[in-house]
């Protein structure tokens, strides 16, 4: 059990790659860290900084009460899940899990006891005396959560580790770690770049655009504060609605916003509404249906419960104080 | 698997022909006539052949020379084997950790790795010449009387090395391909299991490695058993007093030197037999045993 805390980290490949810039997270004993962003935004190099697989650039890494800049991965006391799992393919599952334990020099009988607690809580004592290759991709995720838990860290770290999974098992195993990690306590920092995952896992969010931070909050603050466009086009499924101010007629308070942020259920048909949309396409989700269409020159995109065929011209009016006003040239959020 | 069917059922067999006929003339037929030279005893001028059975073979395991020569050859295998073996797998590490840490084109970098032992083979003719060599001047400067001439020792060393050094950068190729193979996480995953480079190396690389280890063993053995002819005729022609005198030496000497056809067929059937045994032993286990 550690806090984990990140001052003004940086990463500059050799090379000259900067992949991450300014990086300063502080992350409490147990909390449940998610850091998130698009493909190539640094969040992997960020976590192997952490780990020790990656030099630090710039800034320091604390764990604990310790500056773990200068130590090896393995005095760090953290444990890793990859994507790939790097399960040891010539050990046994078993052998797998004792690895790190028999390294360190854990008595034998220690080692049994917590081999057979880990499998106990992951379910995967029948498989114990099997390879990795005999195992499905749930049970390989699993096993590598075992190799991480038995060793008891400080903290955990994880890089998309559900990404090599099938859309449904996804969200099974999403929640086993989610409660694992609710019942150990242990300090974790999980990687992806999906934003749904993060949603669903995160004590607190930090995502992550071109190895800088733009936000750092619990899912709800971010959601319904986004910090800037990148923010809340990048959080919340549909997407938020993106439109510059010229392109609608004048709504109440918007006068200094360069864009407007409406989230697609915020939005509603109303007969005198002051947003007249095109519709373009529909797409019937069951229960809901996705409108998309287009007002000013913009694409616009509506959540509304499933029904009656619409007509070509929809008139909408937004949910009161629910638009959201960002900064023509930053981007930032106005408030 | 695609499959391609012909029409004219002479066709295959025509595009087979030349092929097949180069195995039968060099390979299969030879094979025949020395199994049945070697049950055959022919005398001096060549003209009279009698049936003698298995008495050529009993004659060679009642012959010192041979045994002999069976000892030198298994020597002679092991040392060129763990040599060129051993020192390919170094050179590949050192330069998989290169390719690894930064992102160089990695066959231009493999190159000068792969031909540098080529060309330093050519030298080690001159290095160890005892008459203009510089290896036995500088040998001679800290006291050791370098010559492979006269010394067994010597003369084993030498052709160990030179046949060894011939090979490395055959088994570094491998190697190098072997090493890139194994995932960086897995290396990762160990380091922080607590393990430091040494133990990741013997725990991590070394297993997954071993397809390519044992292919490579296989290989080399059959290289020091059979390839080495060039070396040991150039250099120490089997001597001195048998020293070097390594099975297939031992066959071309005693047939085509000594003349004794029927036991330099039987030689070669036991050889022929070794070959087959470590072929079957290369295809039944390098895909059960040392896979992981
Ligand atoms: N070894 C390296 N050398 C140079 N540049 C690198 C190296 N590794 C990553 N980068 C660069 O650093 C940036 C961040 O990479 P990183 O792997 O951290 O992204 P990521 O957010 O994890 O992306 P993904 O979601 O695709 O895994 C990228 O632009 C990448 O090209
Ligand atoms: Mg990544």
């Amino acid at each position: 059990m550690a806090s984990i805390t990140l001052d003004k980290v940086g990463k500059i490949y050799a090379g000259g790659t900067r992949a991450v810039g300014d990086v300063s997270i502080d992350i409490a004993d147990g909390e449940f860290i998610v850091l998130v962003g698009p493909s190539g935004c640094g969040k992997s190099t960020l976590l192997r900084m952490v780990a020790g697989l990656e030099s630090i650039s710039e800034g320091t890494v604390r764990i604990g009460d310790r500056v773990v800049n200068d130590i090896e991965p393995a005095d760090r006391d953290i444990a890793m899940v990859f994507q790939n799992y790097a399960l040891y393919p010539h050990m046994s599952v078993r052998q797998n899990l004792a690895y790190g334990l028999k390294n360190r020099r854990t008595p034998k009988a220690e080692i049994d006891k917590r081999v057979a607690q880990a499998a106990e809580i992951l379910q995967i004592g029948p498989f114990l005396d099997r390879k990795p290759r005999a195992l499905s991709g749930g049970q390989r995720q699993r096993v590598a959560m075992g190799r991480a838990i038995v060793r008891e860290p400080a903290a955990f770290l994880f890089d998309e580790p559900l990404s090599n999974l099938d859309a449904k098992l996804r969200v099974t195993m999403r929640l086993e770690i989610k409660e694992l990690q609710r019942r150990l306590r242990t300090t974790s920092i999980y990687v992806t770049h999906d934003q749904l995952e993060a949603m669903t896992l995160a004590d607190r969010l930090v995502v992550l655009n071109a190895g800088r931070i733009e936000q750092i909050g619990t899912p709800l603050e971010v959601y319904r504060r986004p910090a800037s466009t990148f923010v809340a086009s990048f959080i919340g499924s549909p997407a938020m609605n993106l439109i510059s101010r010229h392109a609608v007629p004048h709504l109440p308070g918007t006068a200094h916003a360069g864009t407007i942020g409406i989230r697609p259920e915020d939005l509603a048909v109303a007969p005198d509404g002051p947003i007249e949309m095109e519709v373009l396409a529909v797409e019937e989700l069951g229960a809901q249906r996705l409108v998309h269409g287009q007002t000013g020159g913009e694409r616009l995109t509506v959540t509304m419960p499933s029904g009656e065929p619409l007509p070509e011209y929809l008139r909408l009016a937004y949910r009161p104080g629910s638009l959201h006003l960002f900064e023509a040239d930053t981007g930032r959020r106005i408030d | 698997m695609k499959r391609t069917l012909f029409r004219n059922q002479l066709l295959p067999w025509l595009l087979l022909a030349p092929q097949l006929a180069i195995t039968f003339i060099f390979f299969l037929w030879p094979a025949a006539q020395a199994v049945r030279q070697s049950f055959l005893r022919q005398d001096a001028f060549g003209i009279n052949t009698t049936f003698v059975g298995l008495s050529n073979f009993k004659a060679l395991w009642n012959s010192p020379e041979y045994l002999n020569s069976l000892q030198v050859t298994a020597i002679f295998a092991v040392l060129v084997t763990v040599l060129s073996m051993g020192f390919a797998l170094l050179l590949a590490v050192a330069v998989d950790r290169m390719i690894r840490s930064t992102s160089v084109y990695t066959t231009l970098l493999v190159w000068p790795y792969a031909v540098a032992p080529a060309v330093a083979g050519i030298l080690w003719w001159f290095i160890f010449n005892p008459t203009i060599g510089v290896m036995p001047y500088f040998l001679d400067v800290i006291g050791y009387d370098w010559n492979h001439i006269s010394s067994k020792s010597d003369a084993m060393t030498l052709v160990v090395i030179a046949s060894a050094w011939k090979q490395i950068s055959y088994n570094f190729l491998f190697f190098v391909a072997g090493l890139q193979s194994v995932p960086a996480s897995l290396r990762e995953a160990a380091a922080i299991d607590g393990a430091g480079p040494v133990r990741r190396f013997f725990d991590i690389t070394v297993p997954l490695l071993s397809p390519t280890t044992f292919f490579l063993l296989v290989v080399n053995i059959v290289y020091a058993m059979f390839d080495t002819f060039g070396v040991i005729d150039a250099t120490t022609e089997g001597g001195p007093a048998q020293a070097t005198n390594i099975l297939v030496y031992k066959v071309y000497f005693d047939g085509f030197v000594g003349q004794n056809m029927g036991s330099s067929a039987a030689q070669s059937v036991i050889l022929m037999l070794i070959v087959i045994a470590l072929t079957v032993v290369q295809f039944r286990y390098v895909e059960k045993k040392v896979a992981y």
